[in-house]
């Protein structure tokens, strides 16, 4: 953090000294934005064409549309329901996963206890699963426990990758907390429930909220448990709905309604990184690196 | 870490703090213990159950056979490795080597190209002068769309009469079985996750001193050299560490083939769309090998990636207090000396 105070005018004496460097910068950062927003762009310009232009190549739809996002939305194509599905998936993960991933990662953080280590590579280990390694046997049990499209069949296989992502990011946040906090409040008095409860927690509610967003991201955008473990359309999440909507022609990919779903799926979710980018964006490399 | 231990502790440390240490210790291991358990409950219940109930499975098949006497029998039954043979050899050999193969494909590629324009990406961003929070706002989202959204809006785009063949004014059938679905596929998932490399990188830039790139200026390093020297070596963990989270992703790739190209389409089928083909169809024996093959294939990366780039995915859990590591360090002498 201190660098930066440094860095500052060093960066700004080196800019005056070439223009062109400027320039180059400028172009650089152009560069950038057109490569993550372009495509996104476009999703978002064909879902607002009519039906009719959908093979328009023109920058802005002409005229704009909202035909298919009313498509989406008609009562027999049961979107609405697949978000709420997603909805309730992806926010009892999450919250399963910062109930029992907060204290787990606050002794991952703060005490000293054998095997440290090993449990923290094991969680770190088990977030780099491949899914289908799980999907392929908890398919054959859930088949035959009867939890086929249910919602326990979507929200039990995501722990496995949303519990040891939770953990990993609360236990960088928690560790950036000063350990004198606790043990103040531990000499006024405290036990350590009580200071975990009363001083940590309070201070660490940004980084849990940010673990939120971040978990419930991945959760919502999960694709192949949904896939494997529900095959009645009221019980599709959000993803697999989108993946499995039929054109009014048979074989026509309906690209325009995808590209609507799209937008509606991914939107809020635009709006939350937003939001929140700072925090996330923290977040996210304070997992990567320490 | 622990051979230095003896150098490290004092000699004649007085023994009552120590054991008051010691003590204090074993009911934080009590607590820690306590306060892990849910978490290692559910994922031994979520990962350690399936993954040994699919290396039971890979050795089982299901349907009809025939017995040692030649009787009809039924259901599942234990074939012992012959899934896996049936993998590496024969008519589904060649589905499993064309698997493997494409894994290895979308690996080795994306993940170069994904760590090359990451670091651009990083390095224009730490240079930027303005418009920084616009920047890190726009870099989030190919990171936000979901993969299964950003498969189908591919497939848009990479259609016949899409936009790309238009800018590329070509006639290219990107979705068809072939190189250029491979191509796609690479394109689609570098799109979405450089980015992600780049704010990894980007963070570890933040961290370099200034000083050092000025003080090579005022030696006379010019640009190249102070980013091959200094820049370099100093991002190397951040950098290492994100593109073995990369590595370990693609390896496990399915979304973007599957929905950008297809389902049967050979060209683009990794080994986690083959093991769920296999599932869909009921062939779980064969499935379940398949899935423990990748199973195995990603811990072989993951183990020879640490071991020879030595990325350190712990380095914060191990280093971050000094005192603590070395408390830590005292403990194995401590429980020489006084055997409980």
């Amino acid at each position: 953090m201190t660098t930066h105070a440094t860095d500052r005018p060093s960066r700004r004496a080196s800019a005056n000294h070439s223009g062109a460097a400027a320039v180059l910068r400028y172009f650089g950062v152009a560069v950038i934005v057109v490569y993550c927003l372009a495509p996104f762009f476009w999703m978002v310009v064909s879902a607002f064409r009519r039906p009719s232009d959908q093979f328009q190549l023109s920058a802005l739809p002409r005229p704009w549309s909202t035909a298919n996002f009313r498509a989406v939305f008609k009562p027999d194509v049961g979107f609405g329901r697949a978000l709420l599905n997603s909805l309730v998936v992806a926010g009892i993960a999450t919250i399963v996963t910062l109930v029992i991933g907060t204290v787990a990662a606050y002794a991952l953080a703060r005490l000293e206890f054998r095997f440290k280590n090993l449990v923290a590579a094991v969680i770190i280990a088990i977030s780099m699963f491949p899914p289908i390694s799980i999907v392929v046997p908890l398919l054959k049990l859930f088949t035959d426990i009867k939890w086929i499209n249910t919602y326990q069949a979507m929200i039990v296989p995501s722990l496995s990758f949303a519990l040891p992502l939770a953990v990993w990011y609360l236990t960088s946040f928690f560790r950036q907390l000063p350990a004198e906090l606790e043990q103040a409040a531990m000499i006024d008095g405290c036990t350590r429930g009580q200071a975990f409860r009363k001083v940590i927690l309070p201070l660490a509610a940004p980084g849990v909220f940010t673990t939120a967003i971040i978990t419930f991201i991945a959760a919502w955008n999960d694709f192949i448990i949904a896939l494997s473990m529900v095959n009645k359309k009221d019980m599709q999440t959000a993803t697999v709905a989108i993946s499995r909507f039929t054109g009014a022609y048979g074989f026509d990919q309906p690209y325009g309604t995808q590209m609507a779903a799209g937008v509606v799926v991914t939107v809020p979710l635009v709006l939350a990184v937003l939001a929140f980018q700072r925090r996330i964006v923290s977040g996210l490399t304070a997992g990567g690196l320490k | 870490m622990t051979t230095s231990a003896p150098a490290a502790a004092p000699p004649h440390a007085k023994p009552a703090p120590k054991r008051g240490i010691r003590r204090a210790h074993r009911g934080e291991g009590r607590l820690a213990a306590f306060l892990l358990s849910p978490t290692l409950l559910v994922l031994a219940l979520v990962i350690g159950y399936p993954l040994v109930s699919a290396l039971r499975e890979s050795l089982y098949q299901r349907g009809e056979g025939l017995d040692a006497n030649g009787f009809v029998i039924s259901g599942e039954h234990f074939v012992g490795l012959r899934n896996y043979i049936d993998a590496f050899t024969g008519a589904n050999g060649s589905r499993f080597w064309n698997a493997f193969g494409n894994t290895t494909f979308f690996t080795i590629t994306t993940v170069a190209l994904e760590t090359v324009i990451g670091l651009a990406m990083a390095l224009i961003m730490h240079h930027a002068l303005r418009g920084r929070a616009f920047l890190r706002a726009s870099i989030l989202v190919p990171w936000a769309v979901p993969t299964a959204v950003s498969g189908l809006l591919w497939r848009w785009i990479f259609d016949a009469n899409g936009i790309a063949n238009n800018l590329l004014g070509q006639q290219i059938l990107w979705s068809a079985d072939g190189w250029p679905a491979k191509w796609a596929v690479v394109i689609a998932d570098t799109w979405k996750t450089a980015p992600f490399i780049g704010l990894l990188t980007l963070a570890g830039l933040q961290l370099i001193p200034a000083e050092l790139h000025e003080a090579a200026r005022v030696d006379g390093a010019n640009a190249w050299t102070q980013f091959r020297k200094i820049t370099l070596p100093l991002i190397k963990p951040a950098l290492l560490v994100a593109v073995l989270f990369r590595l370990l992703d693609v390896l496990r790739m399915f979304d973007l083939p599957y929905l950008l190209v297809g389902n049967q389409k050979y060209s683009v089928q990794t080994l986690s769309v083959l093991a769920f083909n296999e599932a869909n169809n009921l062939h779980y024996g064969p499935a379940s090998a398949y899935a423990t093959l990748l199973f195995l294939y990603v811990v072989i990366v993951a183990y020879a990636f640490v071991k020879i780039l030595g990325a350190d995915l712990l380095a914060g859990a191990r280093t971050r207090t000094p005192a603590r590591r070395r408390r830590s360090a005292t403990r194995p002498l401590a429980g020489k000396g006084t055997p409980a």
